[in-house]
This record gives structure tokens, C-alpha cells and sequence, in this order.
């Protein structure tokens, strides 16, 4: 029995009746494997407390004898299984069963170590409830900063997208309690609608091999994970607040959870969120407000063989979006460019005028769950989810409060999917996806709408197998294969349908016939057959020591704006267009990893190389005139790229109570097809963090931290000339030219106290930008109008009941 | 135990279904509306320029806005030195049937707007002569002064939420534009 795939332990009582004496007891034990039953032989067994041990023979049965009455101490060790400890209290001679198991993540609390992967062979980091907690009254993408190699594509402070090796939006799988998240994630300025609350833990996975679900992650996986509650009797819950003195505001979030012996649990979480004006160093960042209410409930059945989940979560949220940023055409943007200061400073309010945007997404699932014995697990999972997008804009007259972009989506999708697990050094996971998705682009915003409606259709299917080559290799390997089913309904001006675009020879199987005035309304309609593949290969050395390789190819179908979209896009002051000629994205990635995982030095070298063919970008390509002055007109275009780089990660206990922890991330991309740098690709950037731990004083925590983003010196210039006509002369607008190079420092303290019998009491103060450094990050839309955030002083108290 | 669980799961599905079905149930409900016409969009500028019988009209229109039509000019009149007109700006929308007065919405929020000219032609000074609530300059009324003859450009330019007051340049006045547009004209 050599099973690599660890954690073990799962106990099944039974008592015999002995005659028992002082000091002549005997304990007697069959270690047993829950799949196929049968004994295991050679586990470890020992009497920790009295310095004893002994194996289990070849029917995995164990004796210890000559015990005297009295507590226990047993620890079982198997080979390629997590040491267990069992605390028993002896008073007569006993015989025990040991089921050993491999899934007790599924049916127990886990404790997760650093080296704990959701996907064996895969390059991935996580971040825990403890950093979860940290970014209470922040974004998804705030806290997957901390991870090396990952970084953010910005608008303002509030709307944050994650963005890993250079990859954000459509490119990113976001899967939320094993929900894939649609939440028209295609565009640059339309944040994740989670609540990172509402998990117990965040995974990122760099490589583009999982594919249980999707073929398209051409970036990585985000993985928003629950807590697997233990199986007992128990209450209990927390609250954490958190205040600001920037944006004079913050976050109370609130969770109860009851979990019985049956295994039925459940749980209950809020969160509300507000900040009126951030502050960037020198002055106001007026309308930058936001406002988040959330809440979650959960509530299922666990047992080893059979269970349930119910989850739905509900995530509405408004930001403000930096009122100088809303610009008429190109020598505003000049202006704003120029200009040291934003356009609109006012007092500080708690007030969101326009431009904002309001965002109401729901989510709900069920899964369903039964083990066979000796075969495996066979899941079945229902989702659905709806997203309700509203843009507002500075507006006129009776549209004043109208949005100007509205749209539903609506995502329903079933999945069952089979676990096998009945072989000894194979694994198999296979599954079948049914996915529907409407969007519904709502009238009356008295706009042409920037993604017209349409109904989407996908059906796929996967196998994933994990093959244990020897105790410390794994290989695994996986296939998918994809069908997506576009149907969309848009009208195009009949001159750019016929003339501009040419779509009346290339796709005239899309036109109804009909011609309404200067419009032609027609029935985009496409199919696409995506395969994408994996294998990953795992391989242990001694001193925690581990190499791993992957390599993923995944295949991108286009999204809705890089088919669709047309017309003018405000807080950029351009005009965007799509086309239908746009077809799929296809990438390989390799990804190595070299890591050591232990708490006295620890490291991770993580190299990679992304080769996309047929990468989609958005650049500009000319400029048109309006009533409104001149805009430059971006287009979405084909290219080949590549993205390679380096993350590197390392641990070092200095001593007793000090830790030290740095980062290092390295990224090159590449547009091959016009040998120019990409677009939009994060900057070499490294941060340091020295922690002094004192768990005997109240478990005392202070640390430093600091992180230095240097100025991206390789992008792609995109500059142009324009004339301005009130200065009567043509001015140079530099679009492209990126901010300096900046470094901020931050501290952080904390502290628990004891204060009631089953509860505590954590507090925790924190500064961001120590030194109110004014800077702007290329990667943040809104860099041409205003600086950053400047320093932020947080206090968090949390309660455990 | 194990019914009980189907039981719930299935009762479970079937709530999930229908809160499903009612949170979709309206999406049906607004049929054709992929294209509709730009409510706010102004696609027609008129300043018109009144010296007692000598009248001279600016004309730009772009029917489709952004879309592939060019924008025409259509000048009538020259200007004539040594003279003084009396400016007026109409705003329209002329996708809609009958055309919508865009004129009267900036007009309504008067605080929120300013129409800002500049002129490269010597001499032609042009005076806003209207003001908003506040006292403050808006510029659909204007008084437009000649010198000697001469030809260049004039430029129009109408900005949304200004800061107001300003010191009169239409690129310290912050906001967004709205309209900015540039004649040729001529003086004799």
C-alpha cells in the first residue's frame, strides 16, 4: 500500500469485552483501507507517552501489551500518510479498527500546512484566512497581491482585477466555492463580485492545467474556498471591524456557524462595507466612494459516504468611480495628462455622484455527493448565477440617473463529476459539463448598448488522472474538450456592415434581410470546438525538496467585447471596436517550480513561458472626429505573444521569534507578430517582510513589510499628435509613458487577548504607506488623473465566540 | 437517513429551480431593444450670427454621431467688418423625429455648462452675454465683434460640469466636452 496522495485517518470504533487488570491490558488494532478494505501493512504504530512501538503484519493487525490503565497516546504512521495521533483512555483490553483514508479533507477540518496543493502536481500559492482577514474591507485582488507573480489591473483603488504572469479579465478562471464566476469578467473595469469574506482560503494556480474547470485558462485559476467544518456538536462565530482614516470608513463582517455530530452544518455570514472620498497624499480623490453589502449562507450534510452542500451568496456592491476621470474626448485626456492635479478636487463626502457603477450578483449552488466502496465519488453539482451591471455616466437632462450601460447575465450550468479512486497509484477524475448563459443588454438606457444580447451554450468534458510513478513521483495528465454555442442579436450601421467591416461577403448567413433605416439587423451566430490538455510531473527529494513541471495548453473562445463592442468608451476618452472576425486564442505555457517547503528556510523558483497564438489585444490604430472633438479609435486585433518570467519566494526563520519573508517577480512580454513589447504587462517588482512573533505575550505580531514596483521600461509606444483647436496647434498626447519606479512601506501589529471563557479577542493596527509617498502604478487606469492612496492608518478588532 | 437526505436535496433543487425561474422570468419582457436611438446625442450644432438683416449661420451635423458618415460644414454667409452680431447656438438631436432641442437641457442646467469661443482671427472678440442661476457665464447667447477683414477659425467648444466660475479658457475649465468644433470664417 504506497499512497502518495496524503492525509490519512478516519476511525471507526468497536470494543470487546476483556477482563482487565492493572498494567495487563492489551490493545489490539487492525489498520484497514476504506476503499477496497484491505489490511494495510507495515504502518507505524506508537505508544507515543510510553516510548513504545510496533508494526501492523499482513493482515494489518497490531498488539501492544503489558499496558496499564490509563490514557494513551497512539500515533499512526503509514507511509506516504500524514502521522495521525489518537488520544485514547484504557481501562480494559481493546480491539480497534483503523480505517485509513485518503479524502479526509472532504469529511474533517483540515489543518493546512504550507505544502497542502489543491491539485497535487500543480504550481500554485495560497493565501489563508489570516491574510483573508487582513483585507477584510479590501478586494479579491488586493489580497492576491501578496502572492508573488500575481498582480492587478486597476481602476482607481476600489475596482481591482487579479492579473497572474500578465494575464487578467477573460483570460483568469475564478471559481468561487467550485462555482466558476460570470460576472462579465471580460472587461478592464469590472471587478470580481466576490466577497473574499465569505472564504477560508484563496488559491492561485499558475499553470493552465486544471482542468476540471475550463479550457480557457490561459492565465491561471483563482480558487475561493470554504471551510470544512469538523464533525461535532458546536457553535461558534466571529466578528471582525475594521476602521480606516483614509476614506473615513470600513467593513463589519460577521459569521455564525452551528455543525452537529451528524454531520449536518451551517453557516451564516455578512458583510458591510462603506468609505466615503479616498485620500491620495495631497488632496482629495473626489467621488472614489464605495458602499458593499454581502452576505452568504451555507448549509449541508457530511459524512464520509454521503453528503450535501447549499450555498448562496449574494454580493452587491457600488463604487464610485474619480470624477476627474470622466472626460469629453482626446484634449481632455491631454489636459488630465498634463495637468499634476485631477481635474474635479472637492471636500470629502460619503456621497457616489456619477460616474459609479452598481453591481448586484447572486449565486447559488447545490452539490451532491455519494462514495462507492472500492470505486470512488461521484458528485453532482447545480449553479446558477445573475449579474446585474450598471454603469452610470455624467448625463443630461431626464437620462441623468439612467445608466448607460445595463446588462443582465444570467449562468446556469450542471456539472456531475467522477472521482475514481479505487486503484492504488491512479487516480481519475472525469466529468461532464451543461452550461446556458443569456445576457440581456436592458433597454431604456438610452444608449446604443455596448454588448448586444445574446444566448450561449456550452457542453464539455474532461478526464484528469494522477499516476503515482513511485513514493515520490507523480505524473498527471488531463484532456478536455469544449463546445460553445454563440447566438447573438445586434444591429450594425449598414455602411460599417457593408463597407467598413466587409461582413456582408464574410458573413452574410448572419443578415436577416431586412434593412430598418440606416441599420441592418443581424444574428451573429458561432460555434467553436476547444480542446485543451495537461501534464504535470511531481517529483519529492529529501529536505522537503520538490520539483515540479507543467505544461498547459489551453484555447480561448473570444468574449463579447472583443466580438462585439462599438462606441465610445468615457474614462478613456476612445472609441472601441470589435469584430466578428476574431476568433479563438490558443496558448502553451511551461511552468517549473523548484520549492522547499519548511518554516526555518523555505524557497520557491518558479520559471515560466507562455506562448499565446492569436492573443487578442486592444490598440490604438487612428483617430476620428466628433461633434465631441477628436478620439482615438482602439481596435481589437490578433497577435502572437509571449509572456515568460521568473517568481521566486523565500522563508527564513532568523531566529526564535523572527521571520523573514521576500518576493521576487520577473515578467517579459512580447508581441511577436510587430516585435514591440505587450501592452499592459506588470513591472519587475520585489517586497521584503520581516515578522517578530512572540506567542507567549499574547501572541504578539509586528511586522514591516515593504514593496518596490519598478517604472515598466519595456511598453509599447502608442503615443500620438492631435490638434487641439482651442490652442490652435497639434499637441503631443503620450498615452504611453509610464510612472517611476516606487517603493511603500507598511506595519502591522496585532495582539489576542483572553477575555471571556471561549471566546477572544484579536486586536490589530496597521499603517499602509508609511511615508504618504504620492505615486501612480501603470497598471491603474485612472494613472493619467490622480496619484495613489496616500498613508492609511486601520484599526481591526476581532472577535471569536 | 438516506431518503430523508433525497428528500431534502430534491426539495432543495426544486426551490433553487423556481427562485431561478422568477429571477429570469422578466428578462423576456423587453423585446428589439439591441439598437436603441442615442437618446443624449447631439448631432447637429447651429451658431447663427444676427446683425440686423445680415445673417450668417455655422452649420455642423454628423446625423450618425461616431458612426461611419463624416461630419458636414455648412458656412452661410460671410461675416463683415467693423461689425457687431448677436450669437445664438441651437444644440440638436436630429436622430429623433421631430429633431430634440438639445439647446433647452443645457439651458435647464445652466450651473452645469459653459460654452467657451476662441478665435485666431484678429480683432473678432466674442462676449457671452447670458448667464446661469449663479451669475456665472453660460454662452448660448453671445455678442460677436468684428474688426477688419480677415479669415481663420473659429472654435466652439461646450463643456459639462466646468468649474465655474473659470478664468474663460475652456482647457482650465476642466469638465468634460460635450461639443468642440472648429469653422472656417471669412470676413470682408
Amino acid at each position: 500500500m504506497q499512497r502518495l496522495i496524503f492525509l490519512c485517518a478516519f476511525l471507526y470504533c468497536m470494543s470487546t469485552n476483556t477482563a482487565a487488570q492493572d498494567c495487563n491490558i492489551t490493545f489490539k488494532g487492525r489498520i484497514i483501507d476504506f476503499h477496497d478494505k484491505t489490511p494495510i501493512l507495515g504502518a507505524s504504530i506508537a505508544v507515543i507517552n510510553l516510548n513504545r512501538y510496533t508494526t501492523s503484519n499482513m493482515d494489518g493487525v497490531f498488539e501492544i501489551n503489558n499496558l496499564c490503565k490509563g490514557k494513551i497516546i497512539l500515533e499512526v504512521k503509514h507511509i506516504s500518510c500524514e502521522t495521525k495521533q489518537i488520544t485514547i483512555d484504557i481501562y480494559k483490553s481493546i480491539n480497534k479498527e483503523i480505517f485509513l483514508e485518503h479524502h479526509l479533507e472532504e469529511l474533517n477540518e483540515v489543518v493546512v500546512k504550507t505544502n497542502t496543493k489543491t491539485e497535487q502536481s500543480s504550481v500554485e500559492q495560497s493565501i489563508k484566512k489570516a491574510v483573508i482577514e487582513e483585507y477584510t474591507d479590501k478586494s479579491l485582488g488586493d489580497a492576491l497581491h501578496t502572492i508573488s507573480g500575481v498582480s492587478s489591473l486597476s481602476t482607481g483603488n476600489s475596482i481591482v482585477k487579479p492579473m497572474i504572469h500578465g494575464l487578467h479579465s477573460s483570460r483568469l478562471l475564478i471559481i468561487n466555492n467550485n462555482v466558476r464566476m460570470f460576472d462579465q469578467e471580460w472587461g478592464d473595469e469590472h471587478a470580481p463580485n466576490v466577497d473574499i469574506n465569505a472564504s477560508d482560503r484563496i488559491d492561485v494556480i499558475k499553470g493552465a492545467n486544471t482542468l476540471k474547470y475550463g479550457s480557457d485558462a490561459i492565465g491561471g485559476l483563482i480558487l475561493l474556498k470554504p471551510k470544512r467544518y469538523a464533525v461535532k456538536d458546536s457553535l461558534f462565530g466571529s466578528t471582525l471591524s475594521s476602521f480606516n482614516s483614509n476614506g473615513l470608513g470600513g467593513s463589519l463582517n460577521s459569521e455564525i456557524i452551528k455543525t452537529y455530530k451528524s454531520g449536518y452544518y451551517a453557516k451564516f455570514q455578512m458583510n458591510y462595507k462603506q468609505f466615503g472620498d479616498f485620500e491620495a497624499p495631497n488632496y482629495n480623490l473626489t467621488n472614489t466612494g464605495l458602499k458593499s453589502l454581502n452576505g452568504s449562507f451555507r448549509f449541508g450534510y457530511n459524512s464520509f459516504e454521503k453528503g450535501f452542500d447549499a450555498y448562496y451568496s449574494y454580493v452587491n456592491n457600488e463604487f464610485g468611480i474619480l470624477k476627474a476621470s470622466h472626460i469629453g474626448n482626446v484634449n481632455d485626456l491631454d489636459n488630465a495628462i498634463d495637468s499634476p492635479l485631477p481635474g474635479v478636487i472637492e471636500d470629502f463626502s460619503y456621497t457616489k455622484d456619477f460616474p459609479k457603477q452598481a453591481i448586484v450578483h447572486h449565486l447559488g449552488k447545490i452539490e451532491a455527493y455519494k462514495r462507492f466502496k472500492g470505486f470512488g465519488k461521484l458528485t453532482v453539482q447545480y449553479d446558477f448565477q445573475i449579474n446585474r451591471r450598471k454603469e452610470f455616466d455624467l448625463r443630461r437632462g431626464a437620462l441623468k440617473n439612467t445608466p448607460v450601460i445595463d446588462l443582465r447575465l444570467f449562468t446556469t450550468s450542471l456539472q456531475p463529476n467522477l472521482q475514481i479512486d479505487y486503484f492504488d497509484n491512479l487516480k481519475i477524475n472525469t466529468g461532464l459539463l451543461l452550461r446556458y448563459q443569456q445576457n440581456d443588454a436592458v433597454s431604456g438606457t438610452g444608449t446604443s448598448p455596448l454588448i448586444p444580447d445574446f444566448n450561449k451554450y456550452d457542453a464539455g468534458m474532461y478526464a484528469i488522472g494522477n499516476y503515482n510513478l513511485n513514493e515520490t513521483t507523480e505524473i498527471s495528465t488531463g484532456i478536455r474538450y469544449d463546445f460553445t454555442d454563440i447566438n447573438a442579436n445586434k444591429e450594425y450601421n449598414v455602411t460599417d456592415w457593408q463597407e467598413t467591416y466587409n461582413y456582408d461577403e464574410l458573413f452574410p448567413e448572419f443578415e436577416s434581410g431586412a434593412i430598418r433605416g440606416t441599420d441592418i439587423p443581424t444574428n451573429p451566430r458561432f460555434t467553436y470546438h476547444n480542446i485543451s490538455a495537461s501534464l504535470g510531473l511531481s517529483k519529492k527529494f529529501d529536505n522537503n525538496i520538490e520539483l515540479l513541471a507543467n505544461y498547459g495548453l489551453a484555447s480561448r473562445v473570444p468574449n463579447p467585447s472583443e466580438l462585439f463592442s462599438e462606441g465610445l468608451h468615457h474614462s478613456v476618452a476612445r472609441i472601441e471596436t470589435g469584430f466578428l472576425t476574431i476568433g479563438k486564442e490558443i496558448a502553451n505555457k511551461f511552468i517549473l517550480s523548484l520549492e522547499k517547503n519548511s518554516n526555518d528556510f523555505g524557497f520557491a523558483i518558479s520559471p515560466y513561458y507562455n506562448q499565446i497564438n492569436g492573443f487578442v489585444q486592444l490598440i490604438p490604430v487612428g483617430i476620428t472626429t466628433t461633434i465631441r472633438g477628436a478620439f482615438p479609435v482602439w481596435e481589437y486585433n490578433q497577435i502572437d505573444a509571449q509572456i515568460f518570467g521568473v517568481d521566486i519566494d523565500v522563508n527564513k526563520k532568523i531566529s526564535k521569534n523572527f521571520t523573514y519573508i521576500a518576493s521576487l517577480s520577473l515578467l517579459q512580454g512580447d508581441n511577436l507578430t510587430d516585435d514591440i513589447p505587450l501592452i499592459h504587462m506588470p513591472a519587475t517588482n520585489f517586497s521584503n517582510r520581516l515578522s517578530y512573533v512572540n506567542a507567549n505575550l499574547n501572541q504578539l505580531k509586528i511586522s514591516l513589510s515593504h514593496k518596490t514596483i519598478l517604472q515598466q521600461n519595456r511598453f509599447p509606444d502608442y503615443n500620438f499628435f492631435t490638434y487641439n483647436a482651442t490652442i490652435q496647434e497639434d499637441v503631443f498626447v503620450d498615452i504611453s509613458s509610464t510612472p517611476p519606479t516606487y517603493s511603500l512601506f507598511g506595519l502591522s501589529t496585532s495582539a489576542v487577548f483572553k477575555v471571556f471563557k471561549k471566546g477572544s479577542v484579536k486586536l490589530e493596527f496597521n499603517i499602509e504607506n508609511i511615508f504618504n509617498k504620492s505615486y501612480r502604478e501603470h497598471l491603474n487606469r485612472l494613472r493619467y488623473f490622480s496619484n495613489d492612496l496616500g498613508r492609511n492608518y486601520n484599526l481591526k478588532l476581532k472577535i471569536n465566540y | 437517513m438516506k431518503i430523508t437526505n433525497t428528500i431534502k436535496i430534491t426539495k432543495l433543487l426544486a426551490i433553487l429551480f423556481i427562485s431561478v425561474c422568477t429571477f429570469t422570468a422578466c428578462s423576456d419582457d423587453d423585446d428589439d431593444h439591441d439598437h436603441e436611438s442615442e437618446e443624449e446625442l447631439i448631432t447637429t450644432v447651429n451658431y447663427t450670427l444676427t446683425n440686423g438683416s445680415d445673417v450668417v449661420t455655422l452649420k455642423f451635423s454628423d446625423p450618425d454621431g461616431d458612426g461611419p458618415i463624416e461630419p458636414v460644414y455648412d458656412i452661410v454667409g460671410d461675416l463683415t467688418a467693423n461689425s457687431t452680431y448677436i450669437g445664438m447656438i441651437e444644440l440638436l438631436n436630429e436622430t429623433e423625429s421631430p429633431a430634440e432641442d438639445i439647446t433647452e437641457e443645457v439651458k435647464e442646467e445652466a450651473d452645469e455648462h459653459e460654452f467657451f469661443y476662441t478665435s485666431d482671427v484678429s480683432g473678432l472678440t466674442i462676449t457671452k452675454t447670458d448667464t446661469d442661476g449663479n451669475g456665472n457665464p453660460l454662452g448660448v447667447e453671445t455678442s460677436l465683434t468684428t474688426v477688419g477683414a480677415g479669415s481663420g477659425t473659429l472654435t466652439i467648444v461646450l463643456k459639462h460640469e466646468p468649474t465655474k466660475p473659470n478664468d474663460g479658457s475652456s482647457s482650465s475649465a476642466g469638465g468634460s466636452t460635450d461639443v468642440e468644433i472648429t469653422f472656417d470664417v471669412t470676413i470682408n
